[in-house]
């Protein structure tokens, strides 16, 4: 860590004064912060707020670094936006990211009522701070004389041992908490394969994978159904997706015309023949259907 | 540049956090705007440390951070809990013992 402070002098200002690199600083970090924080109060979106306060902890964390604060830095960027800011977008997708503020007032005037506590807040603020008296600023080049990790442990591990104890059960207990709110009692016996299995044998459904879509080499386009062994067009071979959209083509001419095929009256050509044809319909270097059909004939007679 | 600037700037973070927690109707936005409040504390706690060139001040806000970690665990499990049942995360909706 302290090879790290050496490296950056010009940004880490330890002293009691600012210097100019770290006014700089401040000057940029400073609005971004605050039209982040703005953005937090004013998105629409929960994941919009959640990403404007990412930044805006972000830039603390740049803050405490030029502060000479390079451990709450580092804490900051681990615990802060790594942890919680994560665990707050863990929770916006399960709560649904798409949730959005209901406009609906509940309690009357409460929107009014809250800008004028919050200006009254910022009046006090200001208040406060126009007011107190500072004392000359001292600077943390005596405080952070070894490293600044080191002061903070020397700080936290002498004086303030018990407190470290006690955050430490409290973050047991949180944990605990948290394990407790979210658990979810099971209702039901628990579904495993082979009661889902023995589940979908009483219901007397489809066992096997659906009839793919489309009739023997002629048509195996996804929205044409299938044939069952009688002739009939397959609702089920059609992906569902066609069916619920309307966009299933017209089983029952499909249908004619696989009867004509079986009947072997099929050597016709089509009323309206491919683009490839002559005008005359009749088929350029195709093979003659009556040829193709006759190999057909022996479904035709197994029917 | 005083150290002053870093001090409004932190009243103006912790401002718009209680905003967000007075005006916002979700519950995941109002708890970020505690968040705000308790960073906006941090730079502050920051600043005074070194203004008093005591490091006491990290230490706290340290602390501070720590307990907001515990917070922000506990209270998203509430939100999470609360969601399951109600199917809403507006702080409007939870008006159970209302009726």
């Amino acid at each position: 860590m302290s090879a790290l402070v050496a490296a950056v002098p010009a940004v880490l200002a330890e002293g009691g004064q600012t210097s100019g690199a770290e006014e700089a600083l401040f000057w940029v970090l400073a609005p971004v912060m605050v039209l982040a924080a703005l953005g937090l109060l004013f998105a629409r979106k929960a994941v919009h707020a959640a990403l404007s306060l990412i930044v805006v902890m972000i830039s603390l964390a740049f803050m405490y670094v030029a502060q000479g604060a390079v451990f709450l830095g580092v804490v900051q960027v681990v615990v802060y936006t790594g942890a919680i800011m994560m665990l707050f977008l863990f929770v916006l997708m399960l709560v649904g990211v798409g949730s959005s503020d209901s406009l609906v007032e509940t309690i009357r005037g409460q929107r009014w009522a809250g800008w004028i506590a919050a200006l009254g807040l910022v009046a006090v603020l200001a208040g406060v701070l126009g007011t107190a008296l500072y004392p000359e600023s001292v600077g943390l080049e005596e405080a952070n004389a070894r490293s600044n990790p080191e002061g903070v442990a020397e700080v936290i591990f002498a004086d303030h041992v018990f407190a470290m104890e006690v955050v430490g059960a409290l973050l047991v207990t949180a944990a605990l908490g948290a394990l407790v709110l979210t658990h979810r009692r099971r209702l039901g016996p628990k579904r495993g394969q082979r009661e889902l299995a023995d589940l979908r044998v009483e219901g007397g459904h489809h066992l096997a994978p659906l009839p793919a879509p489309g009739v023997y080499a002629r048509h195996n386009a996804m929205d044409v159904p299938a044939l069952d062994p009688y002739g009939n067009p397959l609702e089920s071979s059609v992906p569902r997706v066609l069916r619920v959209r309307g966009q299933e083509a017209d089983a029952a001419e499909y249908a004619a015309r696989i009867d004509r095929v079986l009947a072997g009256r099929a050597a016709k050509p089509d009323e309206n023949p491919p683009p490839a044809a002559d005008p005359a319909g009749q088929a350029v270097n195709a093979p003659d259907i009556a040829d193709a059909v006759a190999g057909v004939d022996l479904e035709g007679e197994t029917k | 540049m005083s150290l002053d600037n870093y001090l409004v700037l932190a009243a103006i973070l912790f401002s718009i956090g209680a905003a967000t927690v007075l005006l916002r109707r979700n519950a995941i936005i109002v708890f970020m705007g505690v968040e705000l409040m308790l960073n906006a504390t941090n730079l502050l706690l920051v600043t005074f440390s070194r203004l008093h060139g005591q490091l006491d001040g990290q230490v706290l806000a340290f602390f501070v951070m720590v307990v907001a970690a515990a917070e922000v665990v506990v209270g998203l499990a509430i939100i999470v809990s609360i969601y399951r049942t109600r199917r809403s995360a507006s702080v409007d909706d939870v008006n159970l013992l209302k009726s």
